[in-house]
């Protein structure tokens, strides 16, 4: 029972790999631009497809159920973007309408399907936790295409997916098809949930998506290092879940995988230097006496008005100090102030608002106004 | 500026856009002529942002023109260089300084292919230009709202198009930043380039701008700051709750 020595487990360990690095990969952009909620509509949507593929072939042969699940992954997403343009539902309800109406409709199917006499859909359930000691040789080769292709598209596009991803109304200024190019991202995001779909299932595969982008950006600066270590961060899953597995009896390996991730997600959030909640709440607390300038220049803003034919007439930090809350740091924020032009030194050793400080504060107070409540 | 039969920078004719069925322009006409530097003020829900991004092409308008150096379709592409208002970014992307400013380069390096070093030297001078030069691989999400705004520039600066369009470039920033941007702008338009921006503050246009458009769902009034930008004018656009008057020189509000 070694990774080395056991030909079922090395196949599904090198399995649960390509779906890690796949999905890790895809995913990332899927967490950048907001779209988590995505993978989670697609994998599900994919249930019925599944179901209707062995309903009209009779073949439990994968790549023909898998191209049933990406059809109906691909029309889910259409459904989602029919419902966001033809109505005044926002998209994350439509996500949750597409999810739960496929669901469904799959789990109806599946259900009709196993009262039939005949013991030929007999497997086709584990679709949805996954059976990863189902893989045979050809699954993993049509996983392994599969992701190379998609792998292959998002390194040559990948100027354009990043511009995309970070800006896309400059991308669409610079005369990049955009609409184009966000609908084959969420595309090859469909390969990427297929792929999992028999070693994860339909219903944990959203996290194999979500989850390392998520675990990586708090280790990268850069859009790069990001993907790359989601990726691994997704292999080490798929490889660690399916030995766990095979060491402990009756320990599914897709839900392992799963567990694997979350564990590196929660150690990563914790702990990554910078972002991690840890390093957040060290660098909270040595900054917690320094103000934000912007309350510190409306009061100076607000006693300025007290003189309105004296704008330069300077006022004491004590009562700058008494205005603010306790224990601020507010000789800090005065001259923070004053290193960005706002406020000076008045020959009386008090402070005043500059003019452009004055038009800052007032502009500050619009905006407050136009953007309230 | 060629004499006889002259040709607009960007020209807009009939130009209508509605979101659903709520229309944001209406019936808007336009002429921006070369090398002026053009600020488009109005309320807010005016349909400014609207405007420029119908100028490039980005909002598909339900009737009009949209003409570019007197070519309309495509003929925009490579001719505007475009600064988004700064907030509609997801600045927490994980990409450093001068990634974001390589990106202006991005229409000219084509499909596929990566920029290379000539593309990192235009990146280098151009936040040199904005006074960002000591940040360039500072991650994006660590940077102030103020230098968040000099890396647009910048980006738009590498670009190197005849064109420039700036949607809100100072809300939020610090003076220093303002004045850098207004620096960089007048450069730009002395190079011969039109700058259009879409501006909040009255009280500066006459310092920064030399025409103006007063746009409220409806082109009101178009043309020189000192033509156009008056108290008729401005209470025809911002419907009477105007205060800020160009002429009283206080500017109280």
């Amino acid at each position: 029972m070694d990774l080395f020595g056991d030909y079922t487990l090395r196949l599904v360990a090198l399995g649960s790999a390509i779906l890690g690095a796949t999905s890790g990969a895809l995913g990332s952009f899927a967490y950048l631009r907001r779209q988590s909620l995505l993978g989670d509509a697609v994998s599900h949507a994919a249930l019925p497809g599944i179901v209707l593929a062995f309903m009209l072939t009779g073949s439990k042969v994968p790549l023909v159920l898998m191209l049933g699940a990406g059809l109906a992954g691909w029309i889910g997403t259409l459904a989602v973007r029919l419902v966001v343009r033809r109505s005044r539902v926002p998209y994350d309800s439509a996500l949750g309408i597409v999810l739960a109406v496929f669901f469904g409709v799959g789990l109806v199917l599946l259900t009709h399907l196993q009262k039939q006499p005949e013991s030929a859909q007999a497997g086709l359930e584990s679709f949805l936790f996954g059976q990863a000691a189902s893989l045979l040789k050809r699954d993993v080769v049509a996983m392994a295409v599969l992701g190379a292709a998609a792998l292959t598209i998002l390194v040559l596009l990948w100027k354009e997916f990043k511009i995309l991803s970070f800006d896309s109304d400059f991308a669409a200024s610079i005369g990049l098809p955009v609409r184009r190019l966000d609908g084959l991202l969420t595309l090859l995001l469909v390969v990427a949930i297929i792929i999992g779909l028999q070693t994860v299932g339909v219903v944990l595969m959203s996290a194999m998506i979500v989850a390392p982008g998520a675990a990586a950006r708090q280790w990268s600066r850069r859009l790069a290092p990001m993907v790359v270590t989601a990726a691994l961060i997704g292999v080490t899953s798929g490889v660690a879940g399916s030995l766990l597995s095979s060491y402990v009896p009756r320990l599914p390996t897709g839900p392992t995988i799963v567990l694997v991730l979350s564990v590196i997600v929660v150690v990563s959030l914790l702990l990554a230097p910078g972002r991690g909640l840890l390093w957040r709440s060290l660098k909270i607390a040595s900054l917690r006496t320094v103000p934000d300038l912007d309350p510190v220049l409306m009061h100076l803003y607000a006693l300025s008005h007290q003189h309105p034919d004296d704008p330069d007439h300077g006022h004491p930090v004590a009562v700058i100090r008494t205005m603010s809350l306790p224990g601020a740091n507010i000789d800090a924020a005065l001259e923070g102030l004053a290193s960005r032009g706002l406020a000076e030194r008045t020959p009386g050793g008090g402070w005043a608002p500059t003019a452009i400080g004055r038009r800052e504060a007032q502009r500050i107070i619009d905006r407050e106004a136009g953007e309230g409540p | 500026m060629a004499d006889g039969n002259r040709v607009w920078a960007l020209e807009v004719e009939d130009l209508t856009v509605a979101y659903g069925d709520q229309p944001v322009l209406w019936d808007v006409d336009l002429q921006v002529p070369t090398g002026v530097k053009m600020a488009i003020v109005g309320p807010n829900g005016a349909g400014k942002s609207t405007l420029v991004k119908a100028a490039m092409g980005l909002v598909k308008p339900v009737a009009g023109e949209v003409r570019i150096f007197g070519r309309s379709g495509d003929g925009a592409e490579g001719q505007i260089a475009y600064v988004p208002q700064r907030a509609t970014l997801l600045w927490d992307f994980p990409t450093d300084v001068i990634d974001v400013v390589t990106m202006g380069t991005y229409g000219r390096v084509g499909w596929i292919r990566r920029s290379g070093a000539k593309e990192r030297k235009q990146a280098e001078a151009a936040l040199e230009q904005v006074g960002m030069a000591e940040f360039t691989r500072r991650p994006i999400a660590e940077l102030s709202g103020g230098q968040q705004q000099r890396v647009l520039l910048a980006r738009a600066l590498v670009q190197d198009a005849p064109i420039c369009i700036l949607d809100e470039p100072f809300q939020g920033v610090d003076a220093p930043t303002e004045r850098a941007i207004i620096e960089v702008l007048d450069g730009l338009a002395s190079a011969g380039k039109t700058i259009i921006v879409v501006h909040h503050d009255l009280q500066t246009i006459p310092e920064y701008f030399d025409s103006v458009l007063l746009l409220n769902v409806r082109a009101i009034d178009s043309g020189a700051v000192a033509d156009v930008f008056t108290e008729e004018n401005l209470r025809l656009t911002f419907g009477g709750r105007v205060g800020v008057l160009a002429t009283s020189g206080t500017g109280e509000v």
